[in-house]
């Protein structure tokens, strides 16, 4: 038979043998065998997530909203997805920059603030008390009805909870505040908090496998009578909001991430970044095996007590108790126990570390208190762990009777205000002290009113009213329906409310304020950690290098001791290859250190304060070298893109020098043609004006000379006009785009045409015309053009045969696709050297024979043109004839 | 060895999957009255869905 003092005996051994376990965590760890340095460790410490609300409330919660319990484990599940992009962040920040809580974090983030951090601690505190309370609740009455069930006697609850409350704060103390040696990490803790994990696992799988296993047969079975009670199978499907659900699933992220106990074990406890990845998925498969029963025993509850007979929060204990399974009951009592001694141990320690460091050592250091301050600090934490409990119990009496997952949401929704600051402190550059201070602020008060001051309606302490009509009969400030929402549940528009403004102001402010150049340098080592090297030393120092080192030396002294402080100055000279013997000042390198190394102990903002005590801050410059920094990256990008555009210029200035030496040449060309175009119009008008000047002069002159001047003159009007008649073809030909009419033809036919209409003259001269005209394919042709190019062709030939025997032949055959046109005569030919010149404007042979008719110098030029233009080539060779020899080949062209 | 913005993007991805697995509207699409092997339908799909997510994290966060 379960005995009252079996109860309390049990309970004391477990205690007891919790504070061996983190004995021998803390020996093994001084021997430098650490028992921390295991993934499996870190993943069960970070179960600490698992408490009384857990093991309790969780069935409690699940006999009313079925899955409704959940989303406190999948958003949890969510986070470990990210924690390989979150979390390993902020623990990589942390070891940089030896952070020891969240509102350290927090306030190194934004400028090392003193007045941030404080702020972090009261909203941590407020926010994390309606937990701790949740606890003691638990406990108290998990107690009770044990303590009923042993000795069918009882104890008041109030009374319970004071006991409770007061155990708990002295094994607090003498777990987390044993050492004067103030350093981040407590291994013993971790160590026993892991272990606790374990006991609360298995405590509940044992009752869970009892009820499914041993009462029922199994989960069929025990969800097919269920199914058959109406008020559980309703649970078997979800009915409730699914606003809500998406919320909770969103603080409960939010939770594990800042909660500051969670802030503890995952992120200052933290030993090796390595073991984040086993954790990712150690630490939600552990929320899923500790979930597995839930619905079980909550069915199993309800069953066998029906509705209300017994609280739902109690199920897990007094089912066995119930069908007499004492023993297990009592294990069940232990695992319990387990869960919430070891989130009050985490939370007390992590919180009263906040408390002193956040806001009792900024006060003293300000007062310019000199004193021994390891004591102090101690001191102040074993005060803050007593307090936090007192109110804890204080908080239990005043609410009274809510149920506990209702109450740990409240704490759940006020650490969800911490996220921007976090989030945006590690991912946004941008973020200001300013925005972070307004942000919370305001999402703290509006989670207060929205959340803890109605409980205080149901417990009393406020009239009714209050929630109905609002304070003072001003209905938009129902803190239920704030401004008229209303159809939220509590934490749905809590959350809406309160991140509304917490997020908005952090935005708004943060991008209206400038930040410090502190906060500048803050937020590039925060959200940069990755990218900056870690041996770079290369970033400046912010204070100034003449600091007596006595003085750093005496205020590392007081708070490390003297022996610890020697160790790590003389590590610091060897490291740097530093004597520090002899030395009077300290430089800002070695002040930097000291900072880190406080840090340390104090949290960053503390450190700073403290060592602004004895350093002085570097004012000059700094700003514009930080400024600079930050501008770099930007300068190299820009001086690259100059380079780029450089390189374009010179290619530019290149092709520009290409054109304009093919201008001058051209301009060049253009002068050359002007001069022979007028020399060559003045030729034969100056013998035209020549003769008719003597024809007028002389009216009596014999009428044989006067008919031989008047013929000159016609011959060299005729020649002018042809002159002038090719220049205007020359430029027709050249000027783009004038007007060509392509239509299919033969060449053949032109070549026949062109040959009658000259045979004429060849017969005049007695030139025998030959043809060898093949049948070939017809093209596309200007037919005008080329009878032009033909007759100039043909009237070349006939100018250049000899004056007797000349012979002259045509000829004309397919080749390939297209058509090859030869033209050839046996005059003197076109010497080599000639063959490419004789087709520019106005060059004429130098001919062998006096007296010949002078060409224009424009008919081959002309040529050459129209047939280019048909995409064509012409050439002159040697011909067998033994004169010259043009050879036209067209191919079919598409245009 | 995997990149770090790979790793990164493929968590991510399997929290988007976690997040649409565990939200309206497909918890409403299995919160029926129908049951798998005598447990009903949504639990399964919540439990079940909650180890997937497990494995793929572990598997995702293994050296390689």
């Amino acid at each position: 038979m379960l005995e009252g003092w079996v109860i309390l005996a049990v309970a004391a051994l477990y205690l007891g043998g919790l504070f061996g376990i983190a004995y021998w965590g803390d020996r093994r760890a001084a021997a430098g065998r650490s028992l921390i340095a295991n993934p499996w460790v870190y993943a069960l410490s970070a179960a600490v997530y698992c408490t009384a609300w857990t093991f309790y409330g969780s069935v409690g919660r699940a006999t009313t909203s079925g899955i409704g319990f959940l989303p406190i484990y999948l958003g949890p599940t969510l986070a470990a997805a990210l924690w390989f992009v979150l979390l390993r962040k902020i623990v990589r920040i942390s070891k940089k920059e030896r952070i020891t809580s969240i509102a350290d974090f927090i306030a190194a983030r934004y400028g090392k603030s003193t007045s941030l951090g404080v702020l972090v601690t009261v909203g941590a505190i407020v926010g994390v008390v309606p937990y701790l309370a949740l606890q003691l609740k638990a406990v108290a009455s998990s107690f009770l009805v044990l303590w009923q069930a042993a000795s069918e006697s009882s104890y008041p609850f109030e009374q319970t909870s004071l006991l409770v409350a007061a155990v708990l704060a002295l094994f607090a103390i003498l777990f987390g505040t044993r050492s004067l040696d103030l350093t981040e990490q407590h291994e013993g803790l971790v160590l026993a908090i892991a272990f606790e994990s374990v006991i609360k696992l298995v405590a509940f799988l044992a009752v869970g496998a009892w009820v499914t296993f041993g009462l029922y047969d199994g989960f069929g079975d025990l969800f097919a009578r269920a199914a058959a009670l109406p008020e559980a199978s309703k649970l078997m499907t979800y009915s409730g909001s699914w606003g809500e659900w998406i919320w909770l699933n969103f603080i409960a992220m939010m939770a594990i991430l800042f909660l500051p106990r969670q802030f503890q074990v995952s992120v200052v406890e933290n030993v090796d970044e390595g073991h984040l990845r086993t954790s990712a998925w150690l630490f939600p498969l552990y929320l899923l095996v500790i979930n597995i029963f839930v619905l079980p025993i909550a069915f199993a509850g309800l069953l066998h007590f029906g509705q209300g007979a017994v609280d739902a929060d109690t199920f897990v204990l007094a089912l066995p108790l119930a069908l007499g399974h004492e023993v297990l009951a009592l294990f069940v009592f232990l695992g319990g126990l387990s869960a919430a001694t070891g989130m009050v141990i985490v939370e007390t320690v992590a919180l009263s570390t906040l408390v002193s460091n956040d806001l009792v050592l900024p006060i003293l250091l300000r007062r310019g208190e000199r004193r021994e301050y390891p004591r102090v600090l101690l001191f102040t934490r074993r005060i803050a762990i007593c307090a936090l409990l007192a109110l804890a119990h204080l908080y239990v009496l005043f609410t009274g009777t809510r149920s506990l997952v209702s109450i740990g949401l409240i704490s759940f929704a006020a650490v969800s205000q911490f996220a921007p600051a976090m989030l945006g402190g590690i991912f946004w550059k941008g973020g200001t002290r300013h925005g972070a201070m307004v942000g919370l602020v305001g999402g703290l008060v509006v989670w207060a009113y929205t959340l803890p001051l109605p409980t205080l309606v149901s417990s009393g302490w406020l009239p009714p009213g209050y929630l109905e009509s609002g304070p003072f009969g001003l209905g938009f400030l129902r803190p239920y329906a704030l401004f008229g929402l209303e159809g939220l549940d509590p934490i749905s528009h809590a959350m809406f409310w309160s991140l509304l403004v917490n997020l908005g102001a952090y935005v708004a402010v943060s991008s209206a304020t400038r930040p410090s150049d502190l906060e500048r340098r803050q937020a590039r080592r925060f959200v940069d950690v990755f990218e900056l090297d870690p041996g770079q030393g290369a970033e400046p120092s912010l204070w100034r290098g003449d600091t007596p080192l006595d003085e750093v030396r005496d205020l590392l002294e007081r708070f490390l001791g003297p022996e610890r402080t020697e160790k790590a100055l003389a590590a610091w000279a060897e490291s740097k290859g530093i004597d520090l013997r002899g030395r009077v000042s300290a430089d800002a390198e070695l002040v930097d250190y000291a900072e880190k190394l406080l840090a340390g102990t104090t949290g960053a903002a503390s450190a700073r304060v403290a060592l602004a005590s004895v350093a002085r801050e570097q004012k000059l410059g700094v700003g514009e070298v930080l400024y600079l920094l930050d501008e770099t990256s930007k300068v190299i990008a820009t001086s690259r893109q100059l380079e780029e555009k450089s390189v374009q210029l010179e290619a530019a200035t290149r092709e520009l020098q290409g054109a304009n030496e093919r201008l001058r040449e051209l301009d060049r060309l253009k002068d050359d043609f002007l001069s022979t175009m007028a020399h060559e119009l003045r030729t034969p008008l100056t013998s035209i004006r020549a003769f008719a000047e003597i024809l007028h002069d002389h009216p009596q002159l014999e009428e044989v000379q006067r008919t031989e001047y008047l013929r000159i003159i016609a011959k060299e009007n005729e020649r002018l006009s042809r002159l002038i008649n090719q220049l205007l073809d020359l430029a027709k030909v050249e000027a783009a785009g004038s007007d060509w009419n392509f239509a299919l033809c033969e060449l053949g036919e032109i070549a026949l045409e062109a040959l009658a209409s000259t045979s004429q003259l060849a017969a005049e001269r007695g030139i025998a015309c030959e043809q060898a005209i093949e049948p070939a394919p017809a093209l596309r042709l200007d037919r005008d053009r080329l009878m032009q190019v033909l007759l100039n062709l043909l009237s070349n030939a006939i100018k250049f045969c000899p004056p007797a025997g000349g012979r002259l032949r045509v000829g004309l055959a397919a080749r390939g696709p297209g058509v090859r046109l030869v033209v050839e005569d046996n005059g003197p030919g076109v010497a080599p050297e000639e063959r490419e010149a004789i087709f520019e404007k106005f060059h004429q042979v130098a001919l062998p024979v006096a007296g010949r008719t002078h060409g224009t110098g424009l008919g081959l030029p002309i040529c050459r043109r129209i047939v280019e233009r048909h995409g064509g080539t012409i050439h002159v060779e040697e011909s067998p004839l033994g004169g010259a020899r043009f050879v036209v080949d067209l191919e079919p062209s598409d245009g | 060895m995997k990149s770090d913005a790979l790793r990164a993007a493929q968590l991510a991805a399997v929290f988007l999957l976690g997040a649409i697995a565990f939200n309206y509207p497909l918890l409403e699409v299995f919160s029926a009255r129908r049951t798998l092997f005598g447990v009903p339908l949504l639990y399964c799909w919540i439990f079940g869905a909650w180890l997937a997510l497990i494995v793929a994290v572990g598997r995702l966060g293994r050296k390689s």
